[in-house]
C-alpha cells in the first residue's frame, strides 16, 4: 500500500459517487468508491472518463485530494467556464452516479511519508489539490517532517479546504498570498507571488527541502525560477503544471 | 494571464496515456536527449497537449523527445528524440 506499484496495464474501472461537498462557489470535492482500487500516493492523479448515451467520450486528469483510504477516491474539481467535463462534475453529478476511473498514475510529483527532508509546498489556485493530499498524508501517518505551504489564490472566496487550512497541524506553517482581493486588514497588498513571498514563506535552500510546485503554467514557471534563484537545487524542485485544460 | 499562455504541461501528464502501453511507471524514467544530451525524468519534459496527440519536448533544447498519438484501436509512440530510457523496475525501487 505504501508504494503504488502497478502490477499490469491499468484499465478503466467503474466508480460511483458516494460523497460531495462544495469547497468554493465553483469547486467541489467528489469522493468516489472504486471497487478494487489499489491505493495511491499523495500527489498522484487519476484519469476520469465520461461516456454519453451516444458513445461520445471525454476524458480528464485530476489530482487525488487525500491519501489512500480503502476504495475511496477523492478529487476536487474546479469548474471551468464553458468546460465540457467540469460543469457536469461540479453541478450535474449526483450521489450513486457512475464514472470511469483509471489510476493511480504518475510517480514523479509524489511525496512519500518515509522521506525525512523538510517540504515546501507552493500551490496556485486549484494547484492546492495534490499538495493537500501531501498534508493529509503527513497527518494520516502522524508525520513529523516540517512542512511549509504557500498558497496563492485570487481572493478569500477561492480558498479550498478552508477549515483544515485555518487550523494547520503542528509542524505545518501556512502562508496565503492573495492576488486580487485580500481579507480585511491583510498586511500584504494583493499581487502575484514574488521572491519575497517564497523567501519568507519557504525554507532556506541550505535546509535542502523537497519543493513541490503546482498550478497554472505561468505560476509554476515563476515559482520554479524563484526557487532556483534562491539557491534550491533543480532536482529538489518538482513541478506539476496544469495548462488550460478545457475543463 | 495564465489563460493565455501556451498550453504546455509537465511530462507528468503522460502518465495516464503511457499506462495504456507500459506496465512500468515511465514518467520517472530517465531520458537522454538525442539533441542536446540532457538527462532528466520524463516527468520534467514539456508536453504540448493541444497538438494532435501529445508532444513532449526537451526543457533544455526544445527538441521533440517523444510523441504519442492515440487512435481508436492503436497507440503510435514516436521516441525519436531519446537516445535511451532508463526505467526503474518496481522491485528495484
Amino acid at each position: 500500500m505504501a508504494r503504488a506499484a502497478i502490477p499490469g496495464r491499468l484499465n478503466w474501472r467503474v466508480a460511483t459517487l458516494v460523497e460531495a461537498m462544495d469547497e468554493t462557489p465553483t469547486a467541489r470535492t467528489l469522493v468516489f468508491d472504486a471497487p478494487g482500487w489499489p491505493g495511491h500516493l499523495a500527489g498522484q492523479h487519476v484519469d476520469l472518463r465520461l461516456t454519453a448515451e451516444d458513445g461520445y467520450q471525454a476524458q480528464r486528469s485530476y489530482s487525488l485530494a487525500a491519501p489512500a483510504d480503502g476504495t475511496r477516491v477523492p478529487l476536487t474539481v474546479q469548474r471551468v467556464p464553458d468546460g465540457e467535463v467540469s460543469p457536469y462534475l461540479t453541478e450535474g453529478l449526483s450521489i450513486d452516479y457512475p464514472v470511469e476511473l483509471r489510476g493511480p498514475v504518475g510517480g514523479w510529483f509524489v511525496w512519500r511519508p518515509s522521506d525525512p527532508a523538510p517540504v515546501l509546498l507552493v500551490g496556485g489556485g486549484s494547484g492546492i489539490v495534490p499538495l493537500m493530499a501531501m498534508l493529509r498524508a503527513r497527518r494520516a501517518t502522524a508525520g513529523r517532517v516540517p512542512f511549509r505551504l504557500i498558497y496563492s489564490l485570487r481572493s478569500p472566496l477561492d480558498r479550498y479546504y478552508a477549515g483544515e487550512l485555518t487550523q494547520p497541524d503542528a509542524g505545518v506553517d501556512i502562508t496565503h498570498v492573495y492576488t486580487r482581493t485580500t481579507p480585511e486588514g491583510w498586511p500584504r497588498p494583493p499581487g502575484r507571488i514574488g521572491v519575497a513571498d517564497v523567501n519568507t514563506g519557504g525554507w532556506p535552500a541550505e535546509f535542502a527541502p523537497n519543493c513541490f510546485v503546482c498550478g497554472p503554467t505561468g505560476f509554476v514557471e515563476t515559482v520554479a525560477g524563484i526557487l532556483v534563484a534562491l539557491g534550491h537545487e533543480a532536482h529538489r524542485i518538482r513541478t506539476e503544471r496544469f495548462g488550460p485544460t478545457g475543463g | 494571464m495564465q489563460d493565455h499562455t501556451e498550453p504546455v504541461v509537465d511530462g507528468n501528464a503522460l502518465a495516464g496515456p503511457l499506462t495504456e502501453v507500459f506496465t512500468s511507471e515511465v514518467t520517472t524514467a530517465l531520458t537522454h536527449c538525442a539533441s542536446c544530451g540532457r538527462t532528466g525524468a520524463v516527468a520534467t519534459l514539456r508536453v504540448h497537449h493541444r497538438a494532435p496527440g501529445l508532444v513532449a519536448r526537451c526543457p533544455g533544447c526544445d527538441a521533440v523527445i517523444l510523441r504519442l498519438n492515440r487512435g481508436p484501436h492503436e497507440v503510435w509512440l514516436d521516441l525519436r528524440g531519446t537516445v535511451s530510457l532508463r526505467i526503474d523496475l518496481p522491485d528495484s525501487e
